[in-house]
C-alpha cells in the first residue's frame, strides 16, 4: 500500500507539530500516513487535481473551490469528517455600543472592517448579510494576505481594533472571537454592541476525490472518529488543532458560502471566482 | 429529573460568567442540560461560542439557552494520578518523569512532556531530615550588613593583614565550588524530592553569602585579593568534575566541608581581629547544616545499597591519585593560617601559630575519621581514607 498522504495547509508553525504528532498516532494504529503542507490553499486545491495527495484539509472556502473546480472537471469530490467545533458557528456584525446604528440598513455608506479577503467568517459570510439586506457599504480588509482563507486570527483582530478606535463603523468576526476579544479587553466588554448575527454555518472539512481507495479512505475516517479527548496520547493533539472530537462531515453547512461566492461584488469573493474559473478547465 | 436553571442576572461570559456555568454544570450528568438565563446582550452568541469549544450541546430557546453537557472534561482527567503525597511519607521510591514540575501530591494529568531528570531514585537523593534541615536553614539565614560589625576594631600588624587578605582569597574560592557543586545537580533531581532540592538551595544561597562576607572583610583594608594557585584549583576541579551526585556530596559535604568547618571554627578563635572572627562564625554554622545533610542522606544511601561504601572509597582514591602530584594546599595559605595564628612574628608567637595549625589538621583528620566512621567504614578504613584526602582541606 502506497502512503496515505494528507495536504494541509501551513497557516501557522503549529501545523507541523499537530501533524507531525497524528503521523505518529497513525503510525502507532498501523496507518502509513504522511502529509504535505502548503502556504496557501489555492496550490493546495491545485496540488488536489494534480495528484499530489490522497486527501486535504481544506477551508470552508478551499472545500467551495475543489467542489467547483471538480464539477467543471468532471471530477467528484467527497467530504468526509470535521471538527465538533467546525459546526454551527455564526459569525457577528458589531457595533460600538453607543453607536447611532440600530440595524443593517443604517450602514449603508458605512465604513466595515472585515478580516481576510477571503476569509469565510470574518468577510464572506457576514458580507452576505450585509448584501441581502441591500446595504451597500464602504469595505476595509484587514489582512492583505490572500490564500491563507482567514485562519489566522491576526485580520479579525484588526478589525476589531478599527472600530475601537474609530476607524471603521462596524467590524465582522465569528462569535468565538468576539467572546475572546471582548474577555482579553481589545473589544471592552459592554463596549459593543452585535448588530447581526449569521444563520449557524460549518467550517473546515476534510475532501477526497474520486481516485483515493475507498478502503484506505474509509480506515483513515474511522481512525479519526476513533480519536478519544481521553486518550492522552493524542489529547494534546486535538488541543492544538482546536477539537474534542471528530465527527462526520456534512455539506449543508456550506450553503451561505457559496451564495457569498456567487452574490457579492466584493473584490474578495471575484478573485475567488477568478481562481476557481481559471483552475476549473476540464 | 427537574430540568436545572442558571441565573447570570447582567453577567456576561466576557466577565467570568463561565465560572457558573462551569459549576452548574458539575451538577448535571453528561448528556443532561442547564437552562442559561441572563440579562447580557451577548449572553446567547457568547454561549454559543463558549460551549462549542468545551465540547459542550448548545440550544437557543425562547425559555433560555440550554447548554448540555458533553464529556470531554470528564475525559481529560481519566488516567490522570496523585504525584505521590503532600508530606514526606508521601515520597515515591522512583516518580514519573512525566510528573515533570508538579508538585508532589497534585493531580497530574495523563499525557504530560517527560522531563530528563536523571537523578530519581529516592535511594539516590533522599533523607527525612531534609525537611528539618531546610527549615533549620530558613529560619537561620542571615543579612551580613546587620550580622557582622563591619566598624569593629582592627588592631593587628600589616603583614597579618595580608595573611587575613591570603586565607580569604582561598576561602573564597572554595566557597565557590561549595555553590556550584550543588547548583550542578539542583536541576538533575526530580523535583518530586522537593526538600532535596530546598536543601540544595539554600546551601547556595549560604554560599554566595559566604563569598559575600569573605570578600568584603578581604578587602576592607586592601584594594587587592591574595594568591589562587594550580595547585588549589586542581583539587577543586576534581571536586567539581565529579558526576555522580553521591560522590560529589561525599567529596565536598561529608570530606571537604567537613574539614573546612574546623577551618572555620579555628578562624573564629584564632583570627587576629573581631571581624574575621564573626564572619567564621557565621560560615561555620551554616556549614554545619550542609555537612548534617550530606551525611543525613548518604548514610540513608549506604544502608539501602552496602555497596556504595566501595564506590565512596575508591572516589577519594582516584581523586588522591589525580592530586598526589600536585601541591595541595598553597604554602601561602599554609604559612598565611600560622601567621594569623601566631599573631605576630616573634619566634615564639610562630611556634604557637605553628602548633596551632598542626592541631587544627589534626582534628580535620579526627573529624573525617569520625564521619566516614558514621557511614559505616571500619576504624582502620576511615584512618586510612582520611589520610587520602586533599591536602587542600576541600
Amino acid at each position: 500500500m502506497k502512503t496515505f498522504t494528507l495536504g494541509a495547509v501551513a497557516y501557522d508553525p503549529k501545523v507541523v507539530t499537530i501533524w507531525e504528532g497524528f503521523k505518529t498516532w497513525f503510525a502507532e494504529n498501523d496507518f502509513d500516513f504522511d502529509f504535505v503542507l502548503y502556504s496557501n490553499y489555492e496550490r493546495q486545491v491545485e496540488g488536489h487535481f494534480l495528484g499530489e495527495y490522497d486527501v486535504a484539509w481544506n477551508s470552508p472556502l478551499a472545500w467551495v473551490q475543489l467542489e467547483r473546480i471538480a464539477a467543471a472537471k468532471g471530477r467528484k469530490v467527497h467530504g468526509f469528517c470535521m471538527r465538533d467545533t467546525d459546526q454551527d458557528l455564526t459569525s457577528l456584525v458589531v457595533v460600538r455600543s453607543d453607536s447611532a446604528i440600530q440595524s443593517l440598513s443604517d450602514l449603508a455608506g458605512k465604513r466595515v472592517a472585515v478580516g481576510a479577503p477571503d476569509s469565510p467568517q470574518a468577510t464572506l459570510i457576514p458580507l452576505l448579510l450585509l448584501h441581502e439586506a441591500g446595504v451597500e457599504a464602504e469595505i476595509q480588509v484587514h489582512d492583505k494576505l490572500f490564500g491563507k482563507h482567514g485562519d489566522h486570527v491576526g485580520g479579525e483582530r484588526d478589525a476589531a481594533k478599527a472600530l475601537m478606535a474609530g476607524e471603521a463603523d462596524a467590524a465582522c468576526m465569528i462569535d468565538g472571537n468576539h467572546l475572546v476579544f471582548s474577555a482579553e479587553g481589545t473589544l471592552p466588554s459592554g463596549s459593543t454592541r452585535v448588530l447581526a448575527q449569521t444563520a449557524p454555518y460549518d467550517h473546515c472539512i476534510f475532501a477526497a476525490l474520486d481516485d483515493v481507495d475507498s478502503d484506505v479512505l474509509a480506515r483513515f475516517r474511522s481512525l479519526l472518529l476513533a480519536q478519544q479527548y481521553s486518550d492522552p496520547s493524542v489529547r494534546h493533539l486535538l488541543d492544538l488543532e482546536g477539537l474534542k472530537e471528530w465527527r462526520d462531515g456534512r455539506l449543508e453547512g456550506f450553503v451561505q458560502l457559496n451564495e457569498a461566492v456567487d452574490k457579492l461584488t466584493f473584490s474578495g469573493a471575484e478573485t475567488v471566482r477568478q481562481f476557481i474559473s481559471a483552475t476549473g478547465v476540464a | 429529573m427537574s430540568q436545572a436553571v442558571l441565573d447570570l442576572a447582567a453577567l456576561g461570559m466576557d466577565r467570568g460568567a463561565h465560572l457558573l456555568v462551569k459549576r452548574a454544570l458539575e451538577h448535571v450528568s453528561v448528556g443532561s442540560s442547564v437552562l442559561v438565563r441572563g440579562d447580557d446582550a451577548a449572553l446567547a452568541v457568547h454561549l454559543r461560542a463558549w460551549t462549542r469549544s468545551q465540547g459542550h450541546g448548545f440550544e437557543d430557546t425562547a425559555n433560555g439557552c440550554r447548554v448540555i453537557r458533553g464529556d470531554a472534561e470528564v475525559g481529560r482527567w481519566r488516567g490522570s494520578e496523585r504525584a505521590g503525597g503532600l508530606t514526606s511519607t508521601g515520597v515515591v521510591e522512583r516518580p514519573a518523569l512525566s510528573w515533570g514540575l508538579s508538585a508532589r501530591g497534585a493531580q497530574v494529568e495523563a499525557g504530560a512532556p517527560e522531563f530528563d531528570f536523571d537523578l530519581v531514585h529516592k535511594d539516590e537523593v533522599w533523607t527525612d531530615d531534609a525537611a528539618r534541615i531546610y527549615a533549620a536553614a530558613a529560619a537561620n539565614q542571615w543579612d551580613p550588613e546587620t550580622a557582622i560589625d563591619w566598624t569593629a576594631p582592627m588592631e593587628h600588624p600589616e603583614e597579618v593583614e595580608d595573611a587575613v587578605v591570603q586565607v580569604m582569597t582561598y576561602l573564597i574560592e572554595n566557597e565557590m565550588a561549595a555553590l556550584l557543586v550543588p547548583a550542578r545537580f539542583l536541576a538533575r533531581i526530580h523535583p518530586h524530592f522537593r526538600e532535596v532540592l530546598q536543601v540544595l538551595s539554600v546551601q547556595m544561597a549560604d554560599e554566595a553569602r559566604h563569598i559575600e562576607v569573605f570578600t568584603r572583610r578581604a578587602t576592607l583594608n586592601r584594594g587587592e585579593l591574595g594568591l589562587s594557585t594550580t595547585g588549589g584549583q586542581t583539587s577543586l576541579k576534581t571536586l567539581f568534575d565529579e558526576p555522580d551526585f553521591a560522590l560529589a556530596t561525599f567529596l565536598l559535604s561529608v570530606l571537604g566541608e567537613g574539614s573546612f568547618l574546623d577551618l572555620l571554627w579555628f578562624l573564629e578563635q584564632y583570627a587576629p581581629d573581631p571581624i574575621t572572627r564573626q564572619v567564621a562564625k557565621m560560615a561555620a554554622q551554616d556549614e554545619a547544616r550542609h555537612v548534617a545533610f550530606g551525611m543525613a542522606h548518604l548514610a540513608r544511601h549506604v544502608d539501602l545499597d552496602p555497596g556504595l561504601l566501595g564506590r565512596l572509597a575508591d572516589a577519594i582514591e582516584r581523586r588522591h591519585s589525580e592530586l598526589q602530584h600536585t601541591a595541595g594546599l598553597n604554602e601561602e595559605v599554609f604559612d598565611s593560617l600560622i601567621l594569623l595564628a601566631a599573631g605576630s612574628w616573634s619566634p615564639q608567637a610562630i611556634a604557637d601559630g605553628w602548633d596551632k595549625v598542626l592541631e587544627l589538621k589534626s582534628r580535620m583528620d579526627r573529624g573525617r575519621q569520625v564521619r566516614l566512621g558514621r557511614l559505616g567504614f571500619s576504624s582502620n578504613e576511615s584512618d586510612r581514607l582520611s589520610g587520602l584526602h586533599t591536602r587542600n582541606f576541600m
